[in-house]
């Protein structure tokens, strides 16, 4: 009786599916990071400590005040009175939206006053004044 | 001389280097992508022609001047003690609203101010009336 010789086991881990991993994971990657889509207005934002997250960037619509009361919407400077129209269509399109005012903190509050009646009037409710992070001392 | 035969070419592209080609990539968009949350004071305001009669009893007026001074119920307050005096206001009327009323030409740290020490007097009812 012929007794076969055991072969040698190879312990190596296959490579070739590798760029197939690392493929799916960049991906995954683009796919989840939403890019920051609007450069804005320069303005330093004010500081506050009872600070919340916003729950989704994808529901999310910013409005940047600058200092000397510009209003800028997707990079668009707008009057006052044309916010109404702008926020009525991303509200009309997403009844999830929240809008994230990013206004200077030496803005009037003149200004603010009439971003928070368009956003009545725009039926755009829910209004996150976007903030640093202030350490409680 | 000695010719030498020509190598036999095979259409094969190496495969070796492609994990790290893909890896160079992912590493890029890691990079590359800045994970910036956004933070804030959330609110929400009052729907368009919902103005309500509110007993005068509950109402607390908060007022911001445009030199940035704050008065709360007629008198001027520091900012620092905002909070304990709201809590005080609410421990004997738990049905208080905080009304917030600013000057057209008060700062808007100033407010974001006032009203992050009403949210950390826990103050859940604000109200945001009209500049004057």
């Amino acid at each position: 009786m012929k007794f076969r010789r055991k072969s040698g086991v190879e312990s190596k881990i296959s490579t070739s599916s590798m760029p197939d991993i690392i493929f799916m994971l960049l991906i995954f990657f683009m796919v989840t990071t939403v890019l920051r889509e609007y450069s804005g207005l320069p303005v330093s934002l004010p500081k506050a400590e009872r600070i919340e997250k916003l729950e989704s960037k994808r529901h999310t619509s910013d409005i940047w005040v600058s200092k000397d009361g510009l209003i800028s919407i997707e990079d668009k400077l707008f009057n006052n009175d044309d916010v109404r129209h702008i926020m009525y269509e991303k509200r009309a399109a997403d009844p999830q939206l929240t809008v994230s005012l990013k206004a200077d903190q030496s803005a009037r509050m003149e200004v603010i006053s009439g971003v928070h009646n368009e956003l009545r009037k725009a039926d755009a409710l829910k209004l996150n004044y976007s903030t640093k992070v202030k350490v409680p001392n | 001389m000695a010719i030498r035969e020509r190598k036999a070419r095979t259409g094969a592209i190496p495969e070796g280097g492609m994990a790290d080609i893909a890896f160079l990539l992912l590493v890029f968009f890691l990079v590359t992508t800045t994970i910036d949350m956004d933070k804030g004071l959330g609110i929400i305001l009052p729907a368009e022609g919902q103005e309500l009669e509110i007993n005068k009893k509950n109402i607390l007026n908060c007022l911001i001047s445009s030199s940035g001074a704050v008065l709360l119920g007629g008198e001027p307050v520091e900012l620092k003690d905002l909070s304990r005096r709201v809590q005080e206001e609410l421990r004997e009327n738990d049905k208080l609203i905080v009304s917030v009323k600013a000057h057209e030409k008060a700062q808007y740290d100033v407010y974001i101010e006032v009203l992050d020490q009403l949210k950390l007097a826990k103050a859940t009812r604000i109200s945001i009336a009209e500049t004057e």
